[in-house]
């Protein structure tokens, strides 16, 4: 038999406080108004959502603001059925990619508005390329889960 | 390329759940086996590189000083390199670079992690930032998933003959794990097993997915004038190779997946690899899921895109097919993470020196190491050979 060796329990609790910018403030502030919002890349000319103050790829600053659909397709998606410590959001749910109307990336968010306990039926309703409509909060603080979800249309 | 650069000697910790040490204490037990087998001293060494994932991992903040005793690295430099799941191959390139600089002649690699002292997929949870990224990715299999079923979707990949082919690679690998003493996962599972075990992330089940290892490995590179004044039978570094991509996850296509594409692109390179199937002898391939394994085999032009689940199921990638992938049952079956990626390297020398043991690829000489990480977002590769 192994012998039992001691352990210490310990944590580490740190306060942060993150400033946003003025780009992702501006987008906060139209996701407490349930409205989306992108940038457009003058260079690349795509719809960067969420908005973004320049373009990855081009390094060119996208002041361009354009409010976004809140309408897109699964690109793909993923269901989550273990937990770990601090965990956001409450097992099971499925993230998923989402492509809006009108956008040139994914948005990473969450697929729900049915039974989610059970599986089969989770995979019988779920396709890549099915329409997904935002669903909205009731009390919006400015935060990514003001929408709660994006279910299918 | 620089000057050639060789690795000397590896070493590794027996894998697994080790409260029987503390942390220095399992990067000491690496550090002491690579200097058994290179055959070498401390004071032989010239420089440390030290890696881990988020160090926060184990709670120890910038761990490469708080391991300076364990990889007896007082009064030489020392670098620390950090690239999330792909530390353990970036370690392995900063040793490399400092070598192939001509500005060392011997650098000891330490990759390490102890995965059971702390909450690791809420660790990893923490490389993506607070106000959006965070809420959704959930750990690593979470990203990994989606991207698997990005692949799936793609290219029409029928869903039974999937999971047939990912069942098949936990099967093999778990059973090729017998034969590594360092392995953490010995268990003998059937293809029944792994495809009715527990959903984590669709389509990930809990058979398809690695465990949380504590375990480290330490590599030694040499130039070619050490490595030939050792006498010892080198692995010489034909090729290395690393991608990043952009940080948002949605931002680019992670099905076909070009810093996995390009990584290995730029080591064949420099390896003079046209055929990789043809050419390589056997890879290690960084698999924590068994699903995107087959994602890694296309990326890496094993196989054309879609085509791995069908080769999978022929044994292509097997022991005993044209490219064993993962003899040493790979981090499916053990992943402490920031020591993976060397392991895979350590690995791949062991192949092309004939030292794997009973996972010996017979008469194996160019070998492929690899590591990934970020939210899917770094590839790093790396090539060796048993001629210079």
């Amino acid at each position: 038999m192994s012998k039992e060796y001691k352990t210490i329990k310990t944590e580490i609790r740190l306060p942060y406080e993150l400033a946003y910018g003025a780009t992702w403030t501006r987008f906060f502030e139209g996701m407490q108004e349930k409205k989306i919002y992108g940038t457009k890349c003058s260079k690349c000319k795509r719809v960067l959502v969420p908005a973004r103050s320049f373009c990855p790829r081009c390094f060119v600053d996208t002041d361009q603001w354009i409010e976004v659909s809140q309408v897109g397709t699964l690109t793909a998606w993923s269901y989550t059925n273990y937990r770990y410590f601090g965990q956001p959001v409450e097992p099971p749910f499925i993230g998923a990619l989402i492509r809006l109307e009108g956008t040139d990336v994914d948005l990473l968010h969450l697929v729900g508005g049915f039974d989610l306990q059970n599986f089969d039926e989770v995979r019988r309703i779920v396709k890549n390329g099915m329409k997904v409509r935002a669903v909205w909060r009731d009390e919006r603080k400015g935060h990514i889960l003001d929408i709660r979800y994006f279910e299918p249309v | 390329m620089g000057r050639p650069v060789a690795i000397v000697g590896t070493g590794q910790t027996r894998h697994g759940r080790r409260m029987d040490v503390c942390y220095p204490e399992l990067v000491r037990e690496a550090v002491m086996a690579a200097f058994a087998d290179t055959g070498i001293d401390p004071e032989d060494i010239d420089g440390v590189v030290s890696g881990t994932m988020p160090s926060m991992m184990e709670g120890v903040a910038l761990t490469h000083f708080y391991f300076a005793d364990a990889m007896q690295a007082a009064g030489k430099p020392i670098l620390k390199t950090e690239t999330c799941g792909s530390t353990g191959v970036s370690i392995a390139h900063t040793a490399y670079y400092w070598v192939a600089s001509g500005m060392a002649d011997l650098v000891l690699a330490v990759g390490h992690e102890k995965m059971n002292e702390g909450d690791s997929q809420a660790t990893m949870t923490t490389v993506a930032e607070p106000f959006y990224q965070r809420f959704f990715i959930a750990g690593a299999p979470g990203v990994f998933s989606m991207q698997s079923q990005m692949w799936t979707d793609r290219y029409g990949i029928a869903e039974e003959k999937l999971r047939d082919a990912a069942a098949y690679i936990s099967v093999t690998h778990h059973d090729s794990a017998f034969d590594n003493p360092y392995a953490h996962i010995k268990i003998k599972v059937t293809m029944d097993d792994v495809k009715n075990a527990r959903i984590i992330t669709y389509p990930v089940r809990l058979l398809d997915v690695c465990p949380n290892s504590d375990g480290a490995c330490a590599v030694i590179f040499a130039s070619e004038k050490m490595a030939k004044k050792l006498g010892r039978k080198p692995a010489w570094v034909k090729g290395v190779g690393y991608r990043g991509e952009e940080y948002y996850f949605g931002d680019s296509d992670k099905a076909v997946w070009q810093s996995a594409i390009e990584a290995a692109k730029q080591a064949y390179d420099q390896a003079g690899i046209r055929n990789p199937r043809k050419e390589l002898d056997v890879a290690e391939v960084y698999n924590p899921f068994t699903y995107q394994e087959m994602l890694f085999y296309e990326c890496f032009g094993f196989c054309g895109f879609g085509e791995a689940p069908d080769l999978v199921l022929k044994g292509v990638f097997g022991r005993n097919g044209e490219l064993p992938c993962d003899p040493s049952g790979g981090t499916l079956c053990t992943n402490p993470i920031g020591a993976t990626g060397l392991i895979r390297t350590a690995e791949a020398a062991m192949q092309v020196t004939g030292k794997a043991g009973d996972h010996q690829i017979p008469g194996a000489r160019t070998a492929l190491a690899h590591a990934m990480g970020g939210v899917d977002q770094f590839n790093g590769i790396i090539i060796l050979g048993s001629e210079l």
